[in-house]
């Protein structure tokens, strides 16, 4: 018998319909997959199951926990339910814990209230949960802030909340995708572990289709709130039946068609990095003390020829972006030089940099957040012209933006409308579109897919590879995914505390990583491909 | 944390020694010769120089300044003109009046201001929530002397519960010092209450939307403990900091009501100082109320601290 059964469900938010009969189960000690691009209902159908849906949602359908009716049941009968045989984990783990209270009190908190327990007992619960999660008591006390948690150990938090009553139901919704991949791996490890121990019925959500694949026993295919395909994980994706699950698994393991790299051996490098530091200072212990300081990026020399696309990848704080920035001339480096076109830009005044800058630009990865919400695109893609030497008229400008945006595949129209008329993906466009304006010889992009859905971002690393081949410009990837760095680039940098730990040709280091820290980036990150393989070989 | 106290004391410090400067050439530039309102209009050219010598104003500015910040801290304010009597010790009466007065309606709109708030950010959107803020609305718009008029006018004429004004001294007991001052702090706390609950809804609402209400919702809480938990502490802030506001609101707001309730306050020493040019009881006074001010604005600078862990990270 199943212990969650959706029977259904439809769902509708004002007038706006979120989910159409959608049916899903969810078996004890059964792992359930729910996948789909951003809007398609995912977040909403675990949110009915816990009622927590936003006050104007009205639902209709069938929800059945354990034998008792969700959608008719009272909210002292769900606050029952909640936390103690239901549990949930969430996205976004900087902010998922009470700033204002430690760690042990808020995993305290849901054990005293179900069960009555005295602080004391609940404490010493909430102690052997923590251990359980990975954070044993010599480093983590109960004392312990959240903001003195990394975002990997703040999830842990959250799981140890979740699961401190042992729930027969945990809803997992995107743990793993503000993580880095071995944080991820290490997140879903424990996870399954916790499933497999007290036969737990999970519902993992998530738009990666290679995570759900590795973890669930079924799939439910979720696309603007209906179900377009359920069954069994492996043969839905070996087979692939649906159109839609077809396009969803292509999607997610595209690889742009890209034409031979440009770079002439011979030419000048374009950027070359030598032997750079970025030291911080360290905090401040008392008045007069303070920590010894922190090393950020530690003597990390590189170069790039013009029209060479190089991934710098490594985990979530080894210095990345820090090198970027400094590339980018945001940041000074504490020592060593940085040449870009042979010149060097070290050290440099703000005006002296001026040249420097049209010829580089940046790609950030929220395509949200980066754009001035109350100008109109025209002026948010004109941007970067103000470091043009002579400064175009307002004709010569609309000429310049409706061209760029051309070059992204966005029309011309789009030049009057503001940044929430469009999509995730558009946005992105415009960010690309943004960057390429002053024909830039180099575009450093942080993470730039990693927000995308994963249609989406096949069809924004297309466009990456075809302006890199129509325009040459040279591209600097940071990310921790090696499945783009696998799709466009030519060379990857692994860097691992501040430090270059291997180089070379993408797949020659993706395929036969030698250093740990390459080694562990490439075992942690998700595989369609090997997923399926190792569910078909375990199916037999 | 010992550093940010620290940090905060010292701000605190400079704030203070930079206004004294401030209030002192203030004075200082403003035309009329204190020597030659003192001895009135027909005095000589000879004995207002001889009057400004006994008062020490022919000595150097920065003399001066050094001998009257001095005084201030050895609690000597000099002696006031029009009274005759020490500074000190005008002031030391006043404020038996003022400062009960200022706490009581500091006390009173906190009481008011954040049930109010609460109740509200509960429900947003809906009757209880559009009635608590439109009658906030009300008090942030009526002017605090026109409130207390139809204070007295209800309370005081009509249902005859309290004295209309003027105050009967600490020495004629708790009860009725207490009653003469119910009404001029009702008077004070409401418009303060009124700013004060709106902020507390709208910090309320901010905080409810964030990440860990939901993780907290998760655990089975009901709603209202949630709200009491984990929201109203992450509210505090920039309730504490309008709060912190209010208190020179407060102390500039007890001028115009100790006026209405006719109450031998702070407020009224300051009004009648100004009227007869008495300087050195409007320097001393605005001198305390601007310390005043740095105190309990240094106290909501600790109390963050108390609320919020990350201001006190660990070493």
């Amino acid at each position: 018998m199943s212990l969650l059964e959706i029977e259904n469900l439809s769902l509708t938010i004002g007038d706006t319909p979120i989910l159409r009969g959608v049916e899903l189960s969810v078996a004890p000690g059964e792992v359930m997959g729910l996948v789909g691009e951003s809007g398609s209902g995912k977040s909403m159908t675990a949110l009915t199951v816990m009622r927590l849906l936003p006050h104007a949602a009205r639902a209709a359908g069938r929800v059945t926990f354990d034998g008792i009716d969700i959608l008719a049941a009272t909210e002292d009968q769900m606050c029952a339910l909640r936390g103690d045989d239901i549990g949930m984990v969430f996205q976004e783990p900087m902010t998922a814990l009470n700033p204002v209270k430690t760690i042990g009190e808020q995993v305290a908190e849901g054990i005293r209230w179900h069960t009555r327990a005295t602080r004391a007992d609940a404490e010493q619960r909430a102690r052997r949960m923590l251990d359980r999660v990975g954070l044993p008591e010599a480093k983590f006390p109960l004392s312990r802030y959240p903001h003195e948690l990394s975002g990997g150990q703040r999830q842990r938090v959250v799981i140890a909340i979740a699961c401190a009553l042992k729930p027969k139901l945990l809803i997992a919704d995107e743990p793993t995708t503000a993580l880095d991949v071995v944080l991820q791996a290490q997140i879903l490890d424990l996870l399954r572990d916790l499933v497999a121990e007290s036969r737990m019925g999970l519902l993992l959500i998530s738009h990666d289709l290679a995570v759900v694949t590795e973890m669930s026993d079924r799939i439910t295919i979720l696309r603007h709130g209906e179900v377009m395909e359920s069954g069994d994980t492996a043969r839905t994706l070996s087979e692939q039946l649906h159109p839609y699950t077809r396009q969803l698994a292509l999607a997610s393991m595209h690889v742009p068609a890209r034409a031979r790299p440009h770079g002439a051996e011979s030419s000048q490098p374009l950027l070359q990095v030598e032997g750079v530091t970025r030291d911080y200072a360290g905090r401040r212990v008392s008045l007069f003390r303070r920590a010894p300081d922190i090393r950020a990026v530690d003597d990390v020399s590189l170069s790039m020829a013009p029209g060479q696309s190089v991934a710098l990848v490594g985990r979530s704080g080894c210095g990345k972006s820090t090198l970027a920035r400094m590339i980018l001339a945001l940041d000074r480096p504490s020592s060593g030089t940085i040449r870009f076109r042979g010149e060097t830009i070290t050290g440099k005044s703000e005006p002296e940099l001026k040249p420097a800058r049209r010829d580089m630009q940046v790609v950030f990865q929220d395509p949200y957040g980066s754009f001035d919400p109350r100008q109109k695109v025209e002026k948010l893609v004109a941007e970067p012209l103000h470091v043009l030497e002579k400064k175009p008229t307002r004709a010569e400008r609309r000429e310049m933006v409706a061209h760029a945006l051309h070059e992204v595949g966005l029309g011309q129209g789009d030049m009057d409308k503001y940044p929430h008329e469009f999509s995730g993906g558009q946005r992105q466009r415009l960010s690309i579109a943004r960057a390429i304006i002053t024909r830039p010889k180099l575009v450093v992009a942080d993470e730039p897919v990693s927000a995308l859905d994963v249609s989406i971002r096949a069809q924004i690393l297309d466009l990456f590879a075809e302006l890199n081949h129509k325009l040459g410009i040279a591209y600097l990837f940071i990310t921790h995914d090696l499945t783009v760095a696998r799709a466009i680039t030519d060379e990857v940098l692994v860097m691992h505390e501040g430090r270059i730990v291997e180089r070379g040709k993408t797949s020659e280091v993706l395929d036969h990583p030698q250093s740990e820290a390459a080694k562990a980036l490439v075992a942690a990150a998700p595989d369609l491909h090997r997923a399926i393989a190792r569910r078909m070989q375990e199916q037999g | 944390m010992i550093a940010y106290l620290l940090k905060r004391l010292a701000i605190a410090l400079a704030t203070l020694i930079l206004a004294s400067i401030v209030v002192f050439a203030v004075l200082e530039i403003l035309p009329g010769d204190p020597a030659r309102l003192m001895l009135g209009m027909n005095a000589s050219a000879d004995q207002i120089e001889l009057l400004r010598d006994q008062m020490g104003l022919n000595a150097p500015l920065i003399w001066r300044y050094l001998h009257w910040a001095g005084g201030l801290l050895s609690l000597d304010f000099g002696r006031s003109y029009t009274y005759s009597v020490p500074v000190i010790d005008l002031v030391r009466e006043r404020l038996a009046v003022s400062l009960p007065l200022a706490l009581i309606a500091l006390a009173l709109s906190t009481v008011i201001a954040i049930p109010v708030g609460l109740f509200s950010a509960s429900r947003r959107g809906r009757a209880g929530d559009t009635i608590s803020m439109g009658a906030a609305q009300l008090g942030v718009a009526v002017p605090n002397f026109w409130f207390a008029l139809m204070l007295i006018y209800v309370f005081a004429v009509w249902l005859r519960l309290v004295p209309a004004g003027g105050f009967p001294g600490w020495s004629a007991g708790i009860w009725p010092a207490l009653k003469s001052l119910l009404l001029p702090a009702v008077a004070l706390a409401l418009p303060q209450a009124a700013i004060l609950a709106r902020v507390t809804r709208s910090a309320l609402i901010e905080v409810l939307n964030e990440d860990y209400i939901r993780t907290a919702r998760a655990k089975g809480l009901p709603y209202r403990t949630v709200l009491w938990r984990h929201a109203l502490r992450n509210a505090m802030i920039p309730v504490l900091t309008i709060l912190g506001l209010q208190f020179a609101f407060l102390l500039a707001g007890t001028i115009i009501i100790e006026n209405v309730f006719y109450l031998p306050g702070l407020g009224r020493l300051v009004f009648q100082a100004i009227t007869q040019r008495d300087l050195i009881v409007v320097e001393s006074v605005v001198m305390l109320l601007v310390a005043a001010v740095i105190a309990v604005n240094l106290l909501v600078d600790f109390s963050y601290a108390a609320v919020d862990p990350r201001l006190r990270s660990r070493s």
